[in-house]
């Protein structure tokens, strides 16, 4: 398994051929300052994502996932390391700059959804397209397509409170691809549904994976690790296992 | 600019999404607005009524009636009565360096004034051409005061007051009509304009009847005054006033310049100073009660912003997740709590001014005292602007804080929020 580990190390050292990796992370360390203590959270992480690639990032909680996710998100900043997100360096940008990295770049879809209860799924997805200034027609057509291909095209005028949980979900998913990023992350997106409206979601992401996207899932589901095509197993804040999935391989 | 145009279209959805709160916020403001603004306008205008009334009298008038002496002086006994006659008053005018005005006055009670087949009993009063200026009686347009000419020649004419005119006259003209006073015809030259009284001494001034002092005494063969009126230039130079009166009339009439209990004064300047401050106190005492009513306003308002923001850092974080920069969600709520408060504001004003419209309408339309009393309130512009700004950045810091605070930490610590 350590051998996985090894290559991993390899390829963070290399130049990289051809386009950008999408995540690029050496020696992150991520340290939580409580006030009376300290927890170190992630204790050197180094992790290259390629485009295209569809990631499983398992371990138990605690282990140190959810706050890789919001350092690849750009939703918190590391306290030591370097980043680059799809070859951007992000480690010294002010709030607003990666407010608009986000916006471009990443895509999230929560566990518990996250879709404003008070607007429309439509507005919900249209929300990413407004923060980056695309034009009213643009906003149109990009949200139509876009509820096209999860499905959901009869349903975009309704509120997420008159949705499936399955439903939901498909509309984060749509908002999270509506400015086009480059990765898309997401944390334990069928955590909160049942296993046929999981299913369903999950075979969502493997299409989406078919199609060139790049990929970051978060799961303690093995089941749904296995579906992905790479798996990185964390425990105490370290990655322990780096490997191909064997289903998907 | 595309952001401007960004933070209007993501407030509008605000807006939108959270009607009934808004309509909350702005009826609080409308609220807090109007009950200030109605508070401090019947202030306003209950201080002015106030003010007015107390210079319905006279404005820094002495008022003097004969007292007795208190002390023997020059072989005079103590307890002596003082009576003063005109030639007292025009010994003041030629002698006192602090007079700028003097009446006699002379007072007979229950006369029979008739008019047509109307008869009233009234007091008639024989009064010096001054007498109006420094009681504060002005004719009504198309009429006029006495004069020094009815005065000289010792006319029969009368100056009525506004309550006599209308129970002899009605509404019909007076002026240039004859009266009977005790029998004897006597012209009306002027009548008195309705004035708030707040002081009087022998009745309230619409229920007397003037005439010359020169008639009055040929009349009634009366020689004493019942009292004089005096004034000085200036209400600094009313106590040097008072003090010659003491000296001037002791010396006349023997009594000791001290002697305190020899003449009864009014100094309706000290009276003034009393009721300014009892204007002053009503009027902090009014404005305690609005800076009250604006806390109590302020905290509502406040409660609402903040509950409502607190409420929304959650979905706070998840807008700055989809890429949302600070000012796409503090943008929106300084739109927020400007529209809030300038339709609050609006709201509240335009009703205060309503109903102090129609207050004022219904108050010249009737006749009760209390209700004229009551003064007409009295809009002002500045306190209406100052509790609308007030409220408002009540409610714009109390949801700017938090609001500011979600949007300054790490969008991955908002999203934990619950």
């Amino acid at each position: 398994m350590n051998l996985f580990l090894g290559r991993n190390g390899k390829q963070n050292g290399s130049p990289p051929a051809g386009p950008p990796a999408v995540i690029e992370m050496q020696g992150i360390r991520k340290v939580y300052d409580t006030g009376a203590i300290q927890v170190e959270a992630l204790r050197g992480v180094d992790l290259r994502v390629e485009p295209r690639e569809f990631v499983a990032i398992v371990g138990p909680s605690g282990s140190g996932k959810s706050t890789l996710l919001n350092l690849v998100g750009c939703l918190d900043t590391p306290t030591d390391g370097s980043y680059l997100l799809d070859g951007e360096e992000v480690r010294d940008l002010g709030i607003d700059e990666l407010a608009d990295i986000r916006n471009r770049k990443v895509g999230f879809v929560f566990q518990s959804f996250n879709l404003l209860p008070q607007i429309s799924a439509y507005e919900n997805v249209e929300m990413p397209l407004l923060f980056k200034g695309a034009g009213a027609r643009e906003r149109r057509e990009r949200v139509e397509l876009l509820f096209e291909q999860v499905g959901l095209a009869d349903r975009m005028r309704h509120k997420p409170t008159e949705l499936s949980g399955g439903q939901m979900q498909r509309v984060a998913v749509a908002r999270a691809l509506a400015c086009d990023p480059a990765l898309i992350l997401a944390d334990e997106p069928t955590g909160n549904l049942d296993t046929s409206s999981g299913q369903d979601v999950m075979g969502l992401f493997e299409s989406l994976s078919a199609q060139g996207r790049t990929i970051v899932l978060i799961t303690h589901d093995h089941a749904l690790a296995r579906r992905c095509r790479r798996i990185v197993r964390f425990q105490d804040g370290r990655i322990v296992e780096d490997r191909p999935s064997v289903e998907a391989a | 600019m595309p952001r401007l145009g960004l933070i209007w279209k993501l407030f509008r959805r605000a807006a939108h999404i959270q009607r009934k709160r808004m309509a909350m916020t702005v009826a609080a403001i409308a609220w807090g607005t109007l009950s200030i603004v109605l508070l401090l306008s019947f202030g306003e205008g209950l201080k002015r009524s106030f003010t007015r009334g107390s210079r319905g009298l006279g404005e820094g008038i002495v008022v003097v009636w004969p007292g007795s002496t208190s002390r023997a002086f020059e072989g005079f006994p103590e307890g002596r009565s003082l009576s003063f006659t005109p030639a007292d008053v025009e010994l003041l005018r030629l002698s006192a360096p602090d007079l700028l005005a003097a009446s006699s006055e002379m007072i007979r009670w229950g006369n029979n004034i008739a008019y047509g087949r109307k008869t009233f009993s009234k007091p008639v009063k024989g009064v010096d051409p001054d007498y109006g200026a420094l009681r504060n009686q002005v004719p009504e347009p198309g009429g006029r005061f006495l004069n020094e000419r009815d005065e000289r020649e010792k006319r029969r004419v009368v100056f009525l007051g506004d309550g006599v005119k209308q129970e002899l006259f009605g509404d019909a003209e007076a002026v240039g009509e004859a009266i009977l006073v005790n029998q004897a015809p006597f012209l009306v030259v002027g009548v008195m304009e309705p004035k708030i009284q707040m002081g009087n001494y022998s009745g309230r001034d619409k229920d007397h009847v003037l005439m010359p002092l020169s008639t009055f005494r040929a009349i009634t063969g009366q020689q004493r005054l019942s009292n004089f009126v005096v004034k000085a230039p200036t209400t600094a130079r009313t106590s040097a006033l008072k003090r010659q009166l003491f000296e001037i009339l002791g010396g006349r009439h023997r009594f000791h310049p001290d002697d305190e209990r020899a003449l009864g004064i009014w100094d309706t300047v000290e009276t003034q100073k009393v009721t300014t401050n009892i204007a002053f106190g009503i009027e902090i005492f009014l404005g305690i009660i609005g800076a009250l009513t604006l806390l109590i306003g302020g905290i509502g308002v406040a409660n609402i912003m903040y509950a409502v923001v607190k409420h929304r850092t959650r979905e706070i974080g998840v807008q700055m997740a989809m890429g949302a920069r600070r000012s796409y969600v503090l943008g929106p709520l300084v739109a927020e709590s400007l529209t809030l408060t300038g339709f609050g504001g609006a709201i509240g004003v335009g009703a205060g001014v309503a109903l102090v419209e129609l207050l004022a309408v219904v108050q010249s339309k009737s006749n009760n005292d209390a209700l004229q009393f009551l003064g007409a309130p009295t809009f002002s512009a500045g306190v209406a602007l100052t509790t609308v700004l007030l409220l408002g950045g009540i409610g714009f810091l109390a949801g700017w804080f938090p609001a500011r605070r979600a949007v300054s930490i790490h969008p991955a610590e908002a999203l934990r929020y619950e």
